[in-house]
């Protein structure tokens, strides 16, 4: 058993989206123009000011690509736990539980939103421009950092959302929950976290540790001081949290399981 | 008209049934008015922009945020999966105009997310943020404004649903007003904040009628009256274009048997 049969299943979960074509291209161009909004919204943003939070438009521009890339990579692998309440309520959940397979990649590649590439290419296109615009030293270790930091940061999203979604063996109805962290997340590790008052700020960064997405990366990338003092090293240990918080996420999600009972209906 | 009034009143209550989604979604809700005060204090802190200063800008996304569920912003499914599904015959048979029906449903769709989707995250920003007040009349005015809102946007929903009695799957089309809604409402931003020609091109569509206009008369931005009578003509143009065009797809209906 494994590997073999997710390989079968996410095949043919793929093969399935991409036999409505229209359809399929109409989404993918639906997640680019979401990405294009979020790209306007910053480049009239910086047509008010020069700076927001002590950094210019394509330094802003390289936290928004690494954010996006990162958070399209979480969408497309772990954004079907959004269904998880209705596989509470309806009691699909109890056929995962009768498998032999781990009921978390179960729900996971039961559908792989392939139209999500839309999200990630247009993030490349955005990393690329920021990249070409921003002095960086380059280095075997920045380039480095610009291939590990997105996957990284994938793996940090994708734990807040497996995390998240675990509430809702509690709170069936609570999925608008789960949003505050993931798509609120992405919104968060989108600008320069300095911006944020206090609290708000440490609960995003820190406990949702979105701040090692991108902030943190990309300030190593661009060779500046953290305004808020943190030690340089911050930038290089993302895939170190990654590790930790997909340790955590698999904790709670067992957690979870073990308390979970049939909703009954 | 009795029946068109017990038809919002079952919009009110149909609603009003989903408790613990309705706090996951405040506080969803919430998240994202704070995130978005952040960002527009971070550009306004220093000094006011296109007359946004720090409290008429914590007005502006916290009424946004409470009036995005009032206007379901990012457009509904309904009609648009009744057409799919063939119930839409029922619908038609009923001794009723299609448009008042759903439109009375949604006023009371409407009148219950004011209490539960409006109400509290404009009341949790004006606790947080400094945020600026207003007199009742302009509290009137703002009332009336985002109601013709309403009535526009339950236009440009109808338009886009009916596109399923030529299309079918209309579904991109509907997701494309999803995505786009928010920066043409001028809810992602002010529409102040944009350059000129854009300002320009938005305010020739009814779109700004959804979110800027309530906003702009509650802040006094610019003569009040110029944005109630732009919201008017767009609320007749497309309720009246709605009717029309579900005349002409009334004649699209196949019922097939079975």
């Amino acid at each position: 058993m494994g590997e073999p049969v997710y390989r079968r299943l996410v095949g043919a979960r793929l093969r399935g989206q991409t036999a409505y074509r229209v359809s399929f291209a109409l989404d993918c161009l639906a997640q680019a123009i979401a990405q294009g909004v979020e790209l306007a919204v910053i480049s009239v943003l910086f047509r008010q000011v020069d700076a927001l939070g002590g950094f210019s438009v394509s330094e802003v521009v390289l936290m928004y690509a690494i954010a996006s890339i990162s958070f399209g990579i979480a969408d497309m692998a772990a954004g079907q736990l959004n269904e998880l309440p209705d596989y509470i309520r309806t009691g699909k959940f109890d056929v995962l539980l009768l498998r032999p397979l781990g009921t978390l990649p179960q729900i996971m590649v039961s559908d792989v939103r392939l139209h999500r590439a839309g999200k990630i290419l247009t993030g490349l296109l955005a990393l690329a421009y920021a990249l070409a615009r921003n002095d960086i030293a380059w280095s075997p270790w920045t380039v480095l950092l610009v291939v590990v930091a997105p996957l990284a940061g994938a793996v940090i999203f994708s734990s807040v959302w497996v995390v998240a979604s675990a509430v809702c063996f509690w709170l069936v109805e609570g999925q608008q929950l789960t949003s505050t962290v993931t798509y609120g997340g992405n919104a968060f590790a989108s600008y320069p976290i300095n911006i944020y008052p206090g609290l708000l700020r440490r609960f995003m960064a820190f406990v949702v540790p979105g701040a090692f997405v991108a902030y943190y990366p990309a300030l190593a990338l661009l060779g500046r001081d953290d305004p808020l003092g943190g030690p340089a090293l911050l930038g290089w240990v993302s895939p170190l949290v990654a590790l930790a918080a997909a340790g955590v996420a698999g904790l709670v999600w067992r957690f979870a399981v073990r308390h979970y009972r049939g909703t009954g209906s | 008209m009795r029946s068109y009034a017990q038809l919002a009143l079952a919009g009110f209550r149909r609603y009003s049934t989903y408790r613990q989604a309705m706090f996951a979604g405040l506080a969803a809700n919430v998240m994202f008015g704070l995130l978005r005060t952040s960002v527009l204090l971070a550009v306004v802190g220093a000094a006011p922009k296109e007359g946004y200063d720090v409290p008429s800008a914590v007005a502006y996304v916290w009424l946004g945020q409470g009036i995005l569920a009032f206007v379901v912003l990012w457009g509904d499914t309904t009609l648009a999966q009744r057409v799919r599904s063939g119930d839409v015959v029922v619908d038609l048979y009923r001794p009723w105009h299609l448009q008042a029906a759903l439109l009375a449903e949604d006023v009371g769709r409407a009148g219950y997310s004011v209490l539960v989707r409006f109400l509290p995250p404009v009341a949790i920003g004006g606790l947080l943020f400094p945020f600026r007040g207003a007199g009742p009349g302009t509290w009137a005015l703002f009332a009336l404004s985002a109601v013709l809102g309403l009535l526009v946007s339950f236009g440009i929903r109808f338009l886009l649903n009916t596109t399923a009695f030529w299309l079918l799957d209309n579904r991109g089309v509907l997701g494309l007003y999803a995505v786009a809604s928010t920066l043409l409402c001028g809810l992602a931003l002010p529409i102040p904040f944009f350059p000129g020609w854009a300002r320009d091109l938005l305010w020739a569509t009814p779109f700004p009628a959804l979110v800027q206009g309530p906003i702009d008369v509650y802040l006094e931005h610019g003569p009040q009256w110029t944005v109630l009578l732009h919201q008017a003509c767009w609320a007749a143009v497309l309720l009246t274009a709605g009717h029309f065009v579900l005349r002409r797809a009334v004649r699209k209906v196949v019922v097939q048997g079975g």
